[in-house]
């Protein structure tokens, strides 16, 4: 049986970003691409399970970037059977989270999957609906904000986080679409020489889709943050810091 | 029972020895009896063996003349010898925290009468452990992770790689922006492009270059880690996935010779990467200002009073037999007084960072009564040093964390040769650029 994972290439936010000068995107040309931290653990989670139940990974995932093959053969490194990259118009521009699900959805009722992993969020869907909208595309079941997860007797168990430390388990009829917050364990490690392997054995298979009307979403303006405070570093002996902290909290009022 | 141990076959003692007539029957006995290495199991020394490159591990015939010289072993339990016994007990090295712990500082191997290699059998057992997906310690992953996409192991921005350069004081030029020959490339390295010691000591090293009139210019954002000590931690792949960047880099600009700031780079362009199409005249920094003492030595104009010792990096020592150009720039130093540790030139001992072990700080510290970084300046307190000067990056910010984990922070100062020379020429002041 298979286990779809879908992951995503955002920017690298290491190296500095910039503005494009017409003000309404990234400037593409300084923009370095990494895979999502979370569709990284959505993978490590889909291999521990396949791990245990012998299913097969297949990681799919929407070339936005021109650069996906670099994640998707490492993902294949780290242990997916099959990688399917979506090509199409839409390279160097930002699909929505709605328009991605729709290109995803027919893709995974081709492979038939009993389960669809990603990340909970990702720096363009901080609100993490690529689960859910998948789930509600596909009609089934769903959850997010998973931290592990285990296939049982024909159900998914799935370990969710919700406020202030508490964890709830659910039980998950399958197919279902899980957003994954964190692996059981740590994202694996896969040396270069491995990926540089099968950069010549494996192949990505490539499929041409078109962008739904529509969805893309039109950038207005983008700009840097401005900055909103600052940070003050008190040195001296600590009893001078301790006088100046008490200074401090006396003109704030707080004393 | 932990599953990777085996069970041996059982050791036999004779009810009653009689040996050239005499009866030494007893529980002792047993030295007498048959007991041949086929009382263990051989696989597990066969599994590493058998790697290509670490053949060699199955030649120690446990003299053990490599223990006493292992830098890990005066700190913990260590040394070839060590490996080689457990192995035959049923400790499979690529399962224990033992395969993280050597340094390739190569003291066993200077000994060793079976030239037992682990500078190879290191990298090899390392791979094959993650080629066959076992876990490797986290704060090594994040360091390979890093260099796979930044081209260094801080996970510092590429682009940044040239910025130390604004701070300088003197033009560091950079070919990318000068597009011009020049006599010689300056392969600047990671940690002195983004560590603030480091900076400080390229710093230093620049002024020097520019008083001397050195044609010479770096790479900045083009350079990528030259990867020598991943491929010692068992990433291969990545170091040649580095090394063939930076031979196409390198391609594209004329230059006569390389000088390094960093012996693990030294190391990797003379042995490494002319396997790989990349043939260089490469430097240590050291030696090129060895060999311009003449027009050096009457720029060293400040008495320096300071009572220093020198800490020989393995990798420009006993891995490149570079023992005496860095001393000769400390003995030309006015007002320097110079002492020797016990522990010096082939016998020096490691600071620890070497073989990836600078990415294993933690991981190798939860295995060790000190660290090795520890162990060291405590041997440099001892001579009485006020100063400990080093000439490789990874160690002036090893030996400064250990001065304060050891307490002597005070005591003991930890400096470049490269930032002593700039101070006896008045380029820099005592505490850094």
């Amino acid at each position: 049986m298979t286990i779809v994972v879908v992951m995503e290439q955002v920017p690298d936010v290491v190296e500095e970003l910039a503005i494009a000068p017409s003000g309404t995107d990234l400037d593409r040309d300084a923009v370095s691409y990494v895979l999502n931290e979370y569709d990284d653990h959505a993978l490590e989670e889909a291999l521990l399970l396949a791990e245990a139940s012998g299913d097969e990974v297949v990681a799919v995932g929407i070339d936005t970037t021109g650069e996906l093959d670099q994640t998707l053969y490492t993902a294949l490194a780290k242990g997916a059977r099959r990688a399917i990259k979506l090509t199409g118009d839409f390279e160097g521009t930002w699909l929505s989270t709605r328009a991605a699900a729709r290109l995803l959805v027919p893709v995974i009722q081709e492979l038939g999957p009993r389960l669809v992993l990603t990340g909970v969020q990702a720096p363009d869907d901080l609100d993490g609906q690529l689960a859910p909208t998948l789930a509600a595309l596909l009609g089934w079941p769903h959850a997010s904000v998973v931290i592990g997860s285990e296939l049982v007797d024909g159900v998914v168990q799935v370990r969710k986080e919700l406020w202030g430390g508490i964890t709830m388990t659910l039980e998950l009829e399958l197919p279902a679409v899980l957003g994954v917050q964190a692996a059981r364990q740590a994202p694996r490690y896969v040396p270069i020489s491995r990926v540089r392997q099968v950069m010549r054995e494996a192949s990505i298979e490539t499929r041409e889709v078109e962008a739904p009307d529509g969805l893309v979403p039109a950038v207005t303006t983008l700009r840097v943050p401005e900055q909103a405070g600052r940070a003050e570093i008190l040195t001296g002996s600590p009893a001078e810091i301790a006088d100046r902290i008490i200074e401090l909290l006396r003109a704030r009022g707080l004393l | 029972m932990d599953p990777s141990l085996k069970k041996v076959a059982e050791v036999w003692e004779r009810e009653t020895a009689i040996v050239e007539g005499m009866d030494i029957s007893g529980p002792w006995n047993r030295m007498f009896g048959q007991r041949v290495i086929w009382d263990y199991s051989p696989d597990l020394i066969e599994e590493i063996a058998q790697l290509p490159g670490a053949e060699s591990f199955a030649w120690c015939y446990q003299c053990g003349k490599c223990v006493p010289v292992c830098p890990v072993d005066v700190v913990g339990d260590y040394g070839p010898r060590k490996l080689y016994r457990r192995a035959q007990t049923g400790i499979n090295l690529l399962d224990s925290p033992d395969l993280w712990l050597c340094t390739t500082c190569a003291n066993c191997l200077r000994v060793c009468p079976k030239l037992v290699d682990m500078v190879q059998i290191m990298p090899a057992a390392r791979e094959h452990a993650m080629l066959t997906g076992r876990a490797i310690p986290a704060e090594l992953q994040e360091a390979l992770e890093n260099t796979a996409i930044y081209g260094n192991p801080l996970g510092q921005p590429a682009r940044k790689r040239e910025a130390w350069v604004k701070d300088a004081g003197v033009p560091v030029p950079i070919l990318h922006q000068i597009q011009r020959p020049v006599e010689w490339l300056w392969w600047v390295e990671c940690y002195p492009s983004y560590h603030p010691r480091g900076i400080d000591a390229s710093i230093a090293l620049a002024r020097i270059f520019n008083a001397l009139g050195l044609d010479f210019a770096i790479l900045g954002r083009e350079e990528k880690c030259a990867g020598d000590s991943q491929r010692l931690a068992g990433e291969r792949g990545l170091f040649e996935m580095l090394a063939e960047e930076n031979i196409r880099t390198l391609a594209k600009y004329e230059f006569r010779h390389i000088v390094v700031t960093d012996p693990h780079a030294l190391n990797a362009f003379r042995k490494h990467y002319p396997k790989l199409g990349g043939q260089y005249d490469v430097w240590h920094y050291t030696t090129l200002l060895a060999r311009e003492l003449p027009k050096l030595q009457p720029l060293l104009t400040k008495s320096l009073p300071y009572r220093v010792t020198f800490h020989d990096p393995c990798y420009l020592g006993r891995h490149n037999g570079e023992y005496d150009a860095p001393r000769q720039l400390i003995q030309a130093l006015p007002g320097v007084e110079f002492v020797e540790m016990l522990r010096c030139r082939e016998n020096s001992y490691c600071c620890g960072g070497g073989g990836g072990g600078m990415w294993l700080d933690s991981f190798a510290a939860g295995h060790q009564r000190r660290r090795l970084s520890e162990e060291r300046v405590l041997e440099a307190v001892s001579t009485g040093a006020d100063t400990l000067v080093v000439c490789c990056p990874y160690e002036v910010s090893r030996f400064e964390d250990a001065a304060k984990s050891t307490g002597v922070e005070g005591r003991l100062r930890v400096r470049d040769i490269a930032e002593l020379l700039a101070e006896a020429m008045g380029l820099i002041g005592e505490d850094a650029a």
